[in-house]
């Protein structure tokens, strides 16, 4: 050992020979296609199946009615899924902890009910009893958050009793008096029959391009960043597929809704929180956090993570948006009453959730699947509704269409196992 | 082993209400060295490990860190002086990929957003200087197997830049390549200058990579030995109290069947 240094160094200046069990992507357009069919075949679906489902759906219903393509009806899908899309955002928080929340539609009641009340029977300022509505709203998820991640109470119980028990103060604070009218033009009015600009078109292609520009510029910024660090990035070719894809989806849905009416603002607000909880799941510690909960409890103490703290504020976030979402619903029924968020409310934003591509089974999932998902649903019942279907047939199809989702991802989940992506 | 330990613990004892875990331990980690803690079930390597870690705080004794009486009460005590623990259930999240649970607790950020780019960077590089080789940093734990998702749990432990790894029987799932590639792992530990503290009930893998090799017997130290200058018989002797037991009667049963 007392020759010269330089030779006792192991000689490393040879590249390692890459493992062929490495996945090495090939650059270019066809490795993005090589890794598509890949991922396919492993179990990857992503939101795949939800997009083809909506092609099917509109296909069918466009082939029975002739109109449900017309830029009217989109306008109006797009309006309405505003509530559900909402909750659904809710449940994905919740459904990422690999829980569940079954209050969300009694909670939109109470908050639909509060406001009304405040505003219109106590005479408060609008704004003021929507932002006390919320705070509400929020305290009571922080209540179910509490019983559950303090106390050790299964959340579906604590949120069972919250079900039945927001459902009796909605009731309450209602009174005897019943069903509230919305103010005529007041906030709560306008939530669902406000379009941007008042309808000038301008507002529509304008969030088009910007989503477009963001969205190339990001991936680009991202991909710079990335070859700089010597990272494997994605190849500009695919940013340009990819941007081409996204741009035309925008474009389109500009175009249609300003043969109507322009840029409705609940589908605004619905791509807003979306896009924000898409940002908080994905690039911030705290989403982080959700997911390491949801894929490992004691992985995640074991990291100081606060895990109460994030059960108690997930609960808090699905809440606070089973609230907002209860003032679209009010607002799309014209008046607070005893009835809503009843009914299937609930049911239809954990379908939207699942359908959308979000897991049961925690850990695994995207806030645009609520989006995706209550697209999906609405569809099938506003194209049932054109083509007079009983509300039966309703119930038995959106059933199925639920079920097929859960096998869809269940499914995938043991695929990804043997293909050891699970 | 010269120089000042990095981590020493003089006369430690530990009691749960009427069981006497630990009895007046000692034990001493220098730097660049790896020490095996065997003891049969029971003997208080865990209880030992945890008081180290800041699971269970010591009742009597003292626990010096380079030299110094420290208190370590918490987990977060024994993490700031730089004492790293991979436990048996490597407490890894299925769901996240590998930069996720390399970094998962300490986040790099910019811009308040986590960075990604700067994680998946220091990640290779990590992996890399370790020798550890995975399909991809970009896959979920899922997809690991047994000894991937080992070698990940360890090279998270390293992410803090500790001074003290605590391997809790890191081979004892393992295949006999995946226990070698760990074996391997850890003389790269103790190449970069860490102290290794190893629990393992195989003799085989004490023998191939520790340098002593420190005995736990009823909650009290039962010796310690260089290992390059110690027989396997000597220290399972130690391990079970008694230099007749039933792995030496076992074979000298053997020895005598052989005839």
């Amino acid at each position: 050992m007392t020759t010269d240094p330089t030779t006792t160094t192991p000689v490393e200046t040879a590249p390692p020979a890459i493992d062929p069990r490495l996945l090495v992507r090939k650059e270019g357009l066809a490795g993005y296609f090589d890794e598509f069919t890949r991922k396919i075949r492993s179990g990857e679906l992503g939101s795949l199946p939800v997009v083809v489902g909506l092609i099917i759906i509109a296909a069918i219903f466009q082939f029975k009615t002739g109109t449900f393509l017309n830029a009217n009806n989109l306008t109006n899908i797009t309006k309405w899924i505003a509530g559900p899309g909402l909750i659904a955002v809710g449940v994905v928080f919740v459904l990422l902890l690999g829980e569940i929340d079954l209050s969300l539609g009694s909670v939109a009641g109470a908050t639909a009910a509060i406001t009304s009340v405040l505003s219109v029977r106590q005479g408060l300022n609008e704004w003021l009893a929507i932002l006390l509505a919320i705070v509400s709203a929020i305290a009571i998820g922080a209540l179910h958050g509490y019983f559950f991640a303090k106390i050790g109470v299964p959340a579906f119980v604590v949120t069972l009793a919250g079900m039945l028990a927001w459902n009796g103060l909605q009731m309450l604070v209602l009174g005897e008096l019943g069903t509230v009218n919305n103010p005529m033009d007041g906030v709560v009015a306008n939530l669902d029959t406000y379009f941007l600009g008042d309808g000038d078109i301008l507002w529509a292609w304008l969030f088009a391009i910007v989503t477009i520009v963001l969205f190339a510029g990001g991936q680009l910024l991202d991909s710079r960043r990335r070859s700089s660090a010597g990272l494997p990035a994605r190849p500009v070719s695919e940013i340009a597929l990819r941007t081409g894809v996204i741009g035309v989806v925008v474009l389109v849905a500009a175009y249609m809704l300003n043969q109507d009416s322009g840029l409705p603002l609940p589908l605004v607000i619905l791509v807003g929180v979306v896009a924000l909880g898409d940002f908080v799941l994905r690039r911030t510690g705290y989403g982080r956090q959700i997911f390491a909960v949801g894929g490992g409890i004691e992985a995640a103490r074991r990291a100081g993570i606060n895990v109460a703290w994030v059960r108690i504020s997930v609960y808090m976030i699905s809440a606070g948006l089973a609230g907002f979402g209860g003032l679209f619903i009010a607002s799309q029924q014209g008046s607070a009453d005893k009835a809503l968020g009843s009914g299937n409310v609930l049911m239809s934003a954990i379908a939207a959730a699942v359908i959308g591509g979000t897991s049961l089974f925690g850990g695994r999932g995207k806030t645009w699947s609520a989006l995706l998902g209550a697209l999906v649903i609405q569809s099938i019942t506003t194209g049932l509704d054109m083509v007079h279907a009983q509300q039966a047939i309703q119930y038995m199809i959106t059933g199925a269409v639920l079920l097929a989702a859960v096998v869809l991802d269940s499914v995938s989940r043991r695929t990804q196992k043997s293909h050891g992506r699970g | 082993m010269t120089g000042a330990p990095v981590l020493a613990l003089r006369g430690v004892s530990k009691r749960f209400g009427a069981v006497q875990a630990l009895t007046d331990v000692h034990l001493e980690v220098h730097a660049g060295e790896v020490v095996a803690l065997v003891g049969d079930n029971g003997a208080g390597k865990s209880t030992l490990v945890k008081t180290i870690a800041g699971v269970h705080p010591i009742d009597e004794g003292v626990i010096e860190w380079e030299g110094k009486a420290v208190n370590i009460n918490r987990p977060q005590d024994a993490q700031q002086l730089g004492v790293a623990t991979v436990y048996q259930d490597l407490a890894l999240c299925d769901n996240l990929d590998v930069v996720g649970n390399l970094f998962l607790g300490r986040e790099l950020k910019r811009f308040g957003t986590l960075d990604e780019v700067a994680m998946e960077k220091r990640a290779r590089e990590l992996l890399d200087t370790l020798s550890i080789r995975i399909p991809s940093v970009r896959i979920p734990i899922a997809g690991l197997s047994g000894g991937q998702r080992q070698v990940v749990a360890i090279a998270r432990a390293l992410v803090g830049d500790p001074k003290i790894v605590i391997l809790d029987e890191p081979t004892a799932a393992l295949g006999v390549e995946q226990t070698a590639q760990v074996l391997d792992l850890v003389e790269r530990l103790r190449q970069r200058g860490l102290g290794v503290i190893l629990i393992s009930h195989n003799m085989a893998d004490v023998k191939a990579v520790a340098d002593t090799v420190a005995v736990l017997r009823l909650g009290r130290n039962n010796g310690s030995f260089e290992v390059a200058t110690t027989s396997h018989e000597e220290i399972i002797s130690a391990i079970t109290g008694a230099t007749d037991n039933a792995v030496t009667r076992r074979q000298a049963r053997i020895a005598e069947e052989a005839k």
